[in-house]
């Protein structure tokens, strides 16, 4: 199973962490100060797994950005390394050719991305039309609550006039 | 797209980008940290939007790294907004901040679980996702039932569904007693049908989870993975969005073959020789691309199958097949690839037979050793360790050695390690294993324990013919100009204890090993200072005549210790010198050391200890298991067809390998039985066992046609089992008491019964050697490995196996050599076939000299009546009329158990789905009944129904 998600800036930033299994706050610090020193160093054109406290990070550099994933010793590497880009090709198609900056104002929709990708550690959905599909419904569902509040209090102030 | 953008949150953001260092950094969090917690105190004058915007930039901030002490409340109160954006915010950032065992969560349950079984699916699958993330125990014990509602209610949408499916998953794997699966075999069958290749992806992680917790449940759902696997790997109706790369859903395809790998094998020929294809198929049929993900995904599902045929023992030459393609793997540019071709050439190993396949592809391993990538040069190192030998020792040693002065730090301790480890365990002669682990010492003396050198120095004492090689090689690597205060000691140690044995060589007079030895005082820390001492004591004790100068040299050096501030300095220098002043007394004390005891090395129990740390639940363990037992050390992998070992060096002799027939006539009596029982059938002289196994089997006993005891073989026969043990459990049979002084290691009774149950395991150990047992059954056929390793360092002799099969079976033992080399392992298969039913036991009298201890042993070997059983399911149709027209004996037996305590229905179940009996649950009217069916192999009555009832027992013979 995935234990955690980590999306790591060239410069060391964190701009996305998920946790699978139950770290605590400092333990959390913990990791990503030692996964930054392990991963941000290696250098480019070698492999896209690194042994870690007797488990496995695959990750992989997306322009400025290190997507990582922990796994257990004997996962499946290759399928994991796919899992990473699937995600990133589903937020590619989400806001239209992803950068950096989409993430770093948008962090909370990586959020809701990664909800309808991974549960528990592990693969709900390997559609993306599926996954682009119930992402694109939570935007409507949350538009029209805007819509009407905004209708409602207009309705309101017009009323206490 | 839609952009529901918080202004706030996005100043806030920019903000902290345009910070110049971290200082400013901390000082605009600090600040919004405080506006946010005093807007949190006045909850009253939040509207739901700012609320969910300072929630946002918490999350945020703590993603930064800050400490958020605050305000987990009021994200946790958010899940129970009314509205949908709210409350997805607050599902959310609680699942990002929290961690199962937060406090806060406990206040949502009531919340989380209205919104599960309300009809709001957006709300159900909010709240499932939050439980699959991070539900705890309290979440288990309250929703679990809903959630499987969820899973399997038909008016449920895919996408409710899929969640609920691995929801129920993190909370059966984080608590699977609370979550209860009895049952499920139908419902997970039910699941594997589904279409939605969604669902089918979130089920199929569940059913992993479920049968590697325990695979016998699950039987029925194994012809649909392969069903399901070949569906996609055939891409026969699959969604043009399910396929990735123009693979057909890589994930599911890599998850199915997972399942598969948790069964212990696969009966069913038809599916078997399906799954075979497919594979085969895939094995094949995978090709490098260009496009690097379609490469990714096709090879994900390529290891996964080289990992599933691995497990399912293929055929030798599909085996071969496999490593052939991890050879070609190993030597690619593609980084990703090399590194698991390593890394699955190691699991290789553990299959049996395949080491020499694989040790074709050494030299280019050594070459991945020094892969620029650390990853790489990892699970070369590891590869290397496990496919080491007699046979390849000295290369691989010795590439390691010369590895080390170029490896990186972080790599050298680890390194040594093993190098130490390997030149002990398969060192073909010990003049070269001294090399080596002083040539280790040399060149990575930071990273030596002190483990490494004490051994050597145990090896070295406790064997004369290599004591004066040490003492001239310590001499030599003490001659270095710059020498690593480890080899010092170790030197120092040697020198002083043996020199004397080089004395008529040039430049080993006792002076100049003085001198050599003194010449490094200066440089050493104190913690040497005492070695060198005792050294320094040691050679003026072996000087004869004395040596004036020599003396006044150490006396000199003593004195100036005497008022050493270290105690253990000051004492040693105290007592050597006033002992060196009373010349004979200085002889004895100072004496050569005694030998040491034989025992484990310290090194090898590390490296073991450090093997069960990490030991975990999942799949290569298990796989690990099922292949051999993990008590084994592996040492030495012969071909199992006895073919003498590789050709040896110097003190280990070749091996001889007798045939069966020549050990046979050392015991003609044994000989005459085995002659016997072929055509002679035996009264079954085995009073009941006072074991449960007993218990149980005896009912299903079928006694052969009485015969006449053959008063000979009766006599050898019940000289074994009639013994006063079999109440007490144990089964060696101590034939000549007197010469067996080796105690053996662990109740022998308690070994064979538990491996009546597996099929793997330790049959037998003392302090020489361990007896291992592997098996694989089919039918009435069997096939039984005896591993046989000897835990010395010195080889075991007069080595001797012979079987006393019971008249039932016909047991053919390949040869077994009359010498185990030390440290070594060898395999000596035994064909098995079972011709009649009977509950006799067949016997393994096994002997081996020691020194001049003899030992012999006779062990019950594990073939018992229940390994020729295969479970089937019975419905009542066909259970009921079949069980009345069985009238009574002999077809149909019953035994009254009376006065004894009942034992639980479920531990009851348990015990005879261990014995190959499956449990027909709901087939009998009465609860406390159980029914069970089984079928019987045997020569004599082909496959054979036999059908159990609570405890009563019949046979059917559809023949009849």
């Amino acid at each position: 199973m995935i234990h955690f998600v980590l999306l790591i800036s060239r410069q060391g930033k964190v701009r996305l962490t998920k946790w699978y299994s139950p770290y605590s706050q400092k333990e959390r610090a913990k990791v990503i100060r030692e996964l930054s020193g392990v991963i941000l160093t290696r250098g480019p054109k070698l492999c896209n797994f690194v042994d870690w406290r007797g488990f496995k990070v695959v990750y992989k550099r997306y322009a400025s950005l290190y997507f990582c994933m922990c796994i257990d010793q004997d996962d499946n590497e290759l399928e994991i390394l796919e899992i990473i880009h699937h995600y990133v090709e589903i937020l590619d198609r989400y806001f239209g050719s992803v950068c950096e900056l989409d993430l770093i104002f948008n962090f909370h929709k990586a959020y809701y991305i990664l909800d309808e990708l991974l549960i528990a550690g592990e693969l709900q959905e390997s559609s993306k039309k599926t996954v682009a599909r119930l992402i694109a419904a939570q935007d409507s569902l949350v538009e029209t609550a805007k819509e009407q509040a905004n209708s409602i209090s207009n309705i309101i102030a017009q009323a206490t006039k | 797209m839609a952009m529901h953008g918080m202004r706030g949150l996005s100043v806030f953001i920019s903000d902290i980008r345009n910070c110049q260092n971290k200082e400013q950094e901390r000082l605009r969090v600090d600040k919004e940290l405080g506006n946010v917690r005093t807007r949190f105190k006045n909850e009253k004058g939040l509207t739901p939007y700012e609320k969910k915007k300072y929630v946002w930039k918490m999350l945020y901030i703590y993603m930064l790294g800050y400490d958020v002490d605050f305000g987990h409340m009021e994200a946790v109160s958010l899940i129970s907004a009314p509205k949908y954006p709210e409350k997805q915010v607050g599902y959310i950032v609680t699942s990002s901040l929290l961690n199962e065992n937060h406090d806060f969560l406990r206040l949502a349950i009531n919340t989380v679980r209205n919104d599960i079984i309300g009809r709001n699916e957006t709300f159900q699958c909010l709240a499932l996702t939050m439980v699959g993330n991070i539900g705890g125990r309290e979440f288990a014990e309250s929703l679990a039932p809903d959630v499987q509602k969820l899973l399997l209610s038909s008016s449920c949408r895919p996408l409710v569904r899929k969640k609920a499916a691995l929801c129920l998953l993190r909370l059966y794997r984080k608590n699977p007693d609370v979550v209860n699966v009895d049952g499920w075999t139908d419902r997970m069958a039910q699941l594997l049908d589904e279409r939605d290749l969604g669902v089918l992806t979130s089920s199929m992680s569940l059913f992993v989870a479920l049968v590697s917790n325990n695979h016998e449940a699950y039987w029925t759902c194994l012809p649909k993975c392969v069903k399901i696997l070949e569906r996609l790997a055939r891409n026969l109706d699959v969604p043009q969005e399910y396929t990735y790369y123009g693979i057909p859903s890589p994930w599911l395809q890599v998850k199915t073959m997972r399942a598969l790998q948790y069964f212990p094998t696969i009966e069913d020929p038809n599916t078997r020789r399906i799954l075979f294809e497919v594979l085969q198929r895939i094995l094949m049929g995978t090709d490098v691309v260009k496009n690097v993900n379609k490469n990714n995904a096709s090879h994900a599902v390529l290891f996964e199958a080289l990992a599933l045929v691995m497990h399912l023992d293929a055929e030798k030459e599909m085996m071969s097949q496999c490593v052939a393609l991890l050879g070609k793997f190993i030597a690619v540019r593609e980084p990703n690839i090399r590194y698991l071709g390593l890394e699955n050439m190691t699991r290789m190993l553990l299959v049996t037979d395949m080491q020499d396949i694989i040790k074709r592809h050494q030299a280019q391993i050594i070459t991945s050793l020094k892969d620029p990538d650390i990853s790489i040069r990892r699970r070369a190192l590891d590869l290397l360790y496990g496919m080491c030998d007699v046979s390849n020792a000295k290369d691989i040693v010795e590439e390691l050695l010369q590895y080390l002065s170029t490896a990186d730090f972080a790599m050298r301790e680890e390194l040594s390690l093993k190098a130490a480890i390997l030149a002990e365990k398969f060192a073909p002669d010990l003049s070269w294993y001294v090399d080596a682990i002083l040539q280790l010492i040399d060149k990575a003396g930071d990273f030596i324990s002190d483990d490494i050198w004490f051994r050597v120095v145990q090896f070295v004492t406790n064997n004369e013919d290599l004591q004066s090689y040490a003492a001239a090689k310590a001499r030599e690597f003490l001659d270095k100009p710059a020498v690593h205060e480890t080899m010092v000691k170790v030197s120092a140690y040697i020198l002083g204890e043996f020199s004397h044995l080089l004395a008529k060589s040039p430049g080993c007079s006792p002076k100049e090993i003085f001198n050599i030895i003194h010449e490094k005082h200066p440089t050493v820390p104190t913690s040497t200072i005492p070695v060198l001492l005792s050294a320094y004591a040691k050679i003026l004790m072996h000087t004869q005549p004395p040596d004036p100068e020599l003396q006044n040299q150490i006396w000199a050096i003593f004195n100036k210790y005497e008022s050493c501030i270290d105690v253990e300095i000051q004492q040693r220098a105290a007592e050597y010198f006033a002992l060196s002043r009373k010349g004979a007394a200085l002889m004895d004390i100072l004496a050569e050391m005694p030998k040491f005891p034989e025992r484990q090395s310290a090194l090898i129990k590390k490296a073991e200890e450090a093997e069960v740390d990490t030991a975990e639940q999942s799949a290569i363990k298990l796989r690990a298991q099922q292949q051999m037992s993990n008590a084994l050390v592996v040492i030495d992998q012969l071909a199992t067809n006895g073919a003498p070992p590789p050709p040896q060096v110097n003190q280990l002799s070749l091996v001889k390998m007798p045939s069966m027939s020549s050990t046979a006539d050392h015991n003609p009596a044994d000989q005459a039985l085995s002659v016997a029982n072929g055509t002679l059938s035996t009264v079954d002289p085995q009073p009941p066992s006072a074991d449960l196994l007993g218990d149980l089997l005896g009912p299903l006993a079928i006694e052969g046609p009485p015969a006449a005891a053959v008063p000979s073989e009766h006599n050898v026969v019940s000289g074994l089992e009639g013994i006063p043990n079999v109440v007490d459990g144990a089964a060696i049979v101590p034939v000549g008491e007197e010469t067996n002084s080796v105690q053996p290691i662990g109740n022998i009774a308690e070994r064979f019964h538990a491996l009546c149950l597996k099929d793997s395991g330790v049959l037998y150990e003392d302090p020489y050697i361990q007896i291992g047992i592997k098996a694989e059954w089919r039918a009435h056929h069997g096939r039984l490995v005896l591993f046989l390793g000897n835990k010395n360092t010195s080889p075991l002799v007069s080595v001797q196996a012979l079987i006393l099969p019971p008249a039932h079976l016909k047991i053919e033992l390949s040869l077994v050599p009359e010498t185990i080399p030390p440290r070594a392992q060898v395999q000596c298969p035994l064909e098995i076939v079972n011709l009649r039913p009977s509950r006799d036991v067949a016997v393994l009298d096994f002997s081996y000299k020691f020194g001049t201890n003899t030992v012999n042993v006779k062990l019950r070997l594990p073939a018992v009546i229940n390994k020729f059983l295969q479970p089937i399911p019975v419905s009542a149709e066909e259970f009921f009329p079949q069980w009345r027209s069985l009238s009574g004996p002999p077809l149909k037996l019953q035994e009254v158990v009376r006065s004894v305590r009942p034992m639980p229905l479920l531990e009851m179940a348990n015990l005879l789905n261990s014995y190959c009996l499956m449990i027909c649950s709901g087939l009998d009217p009465n609860p406390n009944n159980l029914v069970a069916g089984t079928t019987f192999y045997s020569e004599s009555t082909r496959a054979m129904l036999c059908l159990v009832r609570n405890i009563i027992v019949s046979v059917f013979d559809p023949g009849n």
